[in-house]
């Protein structure tokens, strides 16, 4: 409520009254029949709630007639979701995935005007009901989190990059503060979930298309079987070069630094903290340049605020 | 009387909606379209694809914006944010006119991602009008509101729809984007002369007009965008532009959407209900 910049005023109370009873009704869940549940809200009848704001007509109830609106609620939304975690569907099946998503748009009903928010808060949602998934809740919710990281990654805002030599600018390394461009997600995976998600995603594309592209809302051909991946720890990058989106296997010490520097620490102590790490590693010196190199070929580095 | 100041004095001609599934036959072959309709929120992004496909098309073609989320009859207040991120879309494509639905599809922060129907009270009017005003000063650019198909009536309703499309339009000064398929699913859902809804609504604010194909079930027609357009809508385009005057229009294919040639084919027969409008007089 707090993006709401004002309060209805006196006349829209009436329309109010009659827009939150509509919507109470189109927005439960359907029966297993795919009909509007017979029982309202507050438990009376879903037939005479329905009757109080609603005409009938010569063919259809007052009932009736709201459902229409109940099932093209819930079929454009769970069309949604299906199209936007093709991975998660793939590890759990299609029934527990319809499942889980009833239940997550019923706690969690839609906040925002695109639908491309719509499974903003899916990862909170396997995090506290993680029953939906067992009994493969690490790897189902390193798969959500890399395909909300992919929207993200898709669309999300970019601000001028710094190239490699604009980096230091002169300034001192112990006070230098990077930013990352904010459509890049680090992800610290217990599963090789990029190489899972890019084998679903080109199984169920049609041909010809690109591997690792998104090509907005289109409509998928089925998703065919996958085999589950095995337990490897893996750190992610996921990023956008020339508008397509790429998911980036990167070391453990470019990953500390990279969540370092995003935590606001300066790029000395950031890249300190890999150094301790490898210090054994004579050529430390040199592979930190070749990332930095190219981290900023990738347009990753921005100036921090 | 095609153009008019609710289109911003423009005469485009028929156009037909941007689809993913058309991107690359358009940017490669270029075709000749008169003008692309954009659903604004496919394209109210930071950065990305989206945003680089729009800046290729709009090197090459006149583009309008047409919105799905503004709701201007909910009661829940204004997205500000949402109206910052319209507006930075009208700069980016110089859209002579944006339209919206005349419905409502939030209520307490809550998003149904539909266009839902409004009572038709004097009280409901008053508040769409003052949020299309408050809309058209923020983003300097005409708005038009189109009318949706429906399927549920309500006790509350004091008027016909079109009688609540007039006042809303006359209140706001607004203009008119007259979805004539629409029309056409209400009145079989609702029992209605579709002819008394065109004889109506205030020519002289119609901006442009939707055409669309629709879905006949049992007992209710629903309006699926994914057929040519039927007989029946063709006949109540031929009148809206007898009494509007040939106006902007654009073939709405949202699904089970055919080639790019096919739907244009589709959208270019308006063109001749138009022409033969141009070399006929009309009968009073």
């Amino acid at each position: 409520m707090s993006r709401l910049s004002r309060k209805p005023a006196g006349p829209g109370k009436a329309l109010r009254a009659i827009q939150r009873a509509f919507a109470a009704g189109i927005m439960r869940p359907l029966t297993a029949a795919r009909r509007m549940e017979p029982k309202w809200v507050d438990g009376q009848s879903a037939r005479k709630a329905a009757a109080a704001f609603i005409k009938p007509n010569d063919r259809l109830s007052s009932f009736e007639r709201l459902e229409i609106y109940n099932k093209q609620y819930w079929f454009r939304l769970l069309d949604c979701l299906y199209e936007d975690f093709p991975g998660l569907r793939t590890v759990i099946g299609e029934k527990r995935f319809h499942d889980l998503s009833v239940a997550y748009l019923t706690k969690y009903p839609s906040n925002s005007h695109a639908l491309r928010d719509l499974g903003n808060r899916l990862e909170k949602f396997l995090r506290n009901e993680p029953e939906w998934v067992a009994p493969h809740e690490t790897l189902a919710r390193d798969i959500v989190r890399l395909e909300w990281a992919h929207i993200v990654a898709f669309d999300g805002e970019a601000l001028p990059p710094l190239e490699i030599d604009a980096l230091l600018d002169g300034r001192d390394p112990a006070r230098l503060r990077l930013a990352f461009q904010p459509y890049i997600t680090f992800l610290d995976c217990d599963y090789p979930v990029d190489n899972f998600i890019l084998a679903v995603r080109r199984r169920g594309e049609p041909k010809g298309e690109a591997s690792n592209a998104v090509d907005d809302r289109r409509k998928s051909t089925r998703t065919k079987k996958v085999s589950r991946p095995r337990p490897e720890k893996i750190i992610l990058a996921v990023h956008r070069v020339e508008n397509s989106v790429w998911y980036k296997r990167l070391e453990p010490e470019a990953y500390l630094i990279c969540s370092a520097l995003q935590k606001g620490l300066p790029l000395q102590a950031a890249c300190e903290r890999a150094f301790r790490r490898r210090k054994a590693d004579e050529n430390f010196g040199a592979t930190l340049q070749n990332w930095f190199a190219q981290w900023a070929s990738f347009g990753w580095f921005c100036r921090a605020e | 009387m095609p153009a008019n100041r609710f289109n911003n004095f423009t005469n485009y001609g028929i156009g037909i909606g941007l689809r993913v599934p058309h991107y690359q036959h358009i940017l490669s072959r270029k075709p000749a379209v008169d003008w692309f309709e954009i659903i604004s929120e496919n394209f109210m992004v930071d950065a990305g694809r989206p945003l680089r496909v729009l800046d290729q098309i709009l090197e090459q073609y006149r583009v309008v914006q047409h919105g799905v989320a503004m709701y201007l009859g909910s009661t829940d207040g204004l997205d500000r944010e949402h109206l910052r991120k319209l507006k930075r879309l009208v700069k980016r494509t110089n859209t002579p006119w944006l339209s919206d639905h005349l419905c409502w599809g939030s209520v307490d922060g809550r998003y149904t991602h539909d266009l839902l129907p409004l009572p038709y009270t004097f009280a409901a009017a008053a508040h769409v009008a003052q949020r299309i005003r408050e809309v058209r000063d923020f983003l300097e650019v005409p708005i038009l509101v189109e009318n949706v198909s429906s399927y549920a009536e309500f006790h509350a309703s004091e008027m016909t729809e079109w009688e609540f499309l007039g006042e809303v339009v006359e209140k706001a000064d607004a203009g008119i984007l007259l979805d004539v398929n629409n029309i056409y699913v209400s009145s079989q859902n609702h029992n209605f002369n579709p002819c008394d809804y065109l004889e109506y609504i205030p020519h002289h604010r119609v901006g442009q007009i939707h055409i669309a194909g629709h879905s006949k079930f049992e007992k209710y027609i629903l309006d699926t965008h994914d057929h040519p357009v039927l007989d029946p809508v063709w006949k109540m385009y031929a009148r809206a532009i007898e009494l509007a005057g040939p106006t902007a229009t654009l073939l709405e294919w949202d699904d089970r959407i055919p080639t790019f040639d096919e739907v244009h084919r589709e959208a270019l027969k308006a063109a001749k209900f138009c022409k033969d409008l141009l070399h006929e007089p009309v009968v009073a």
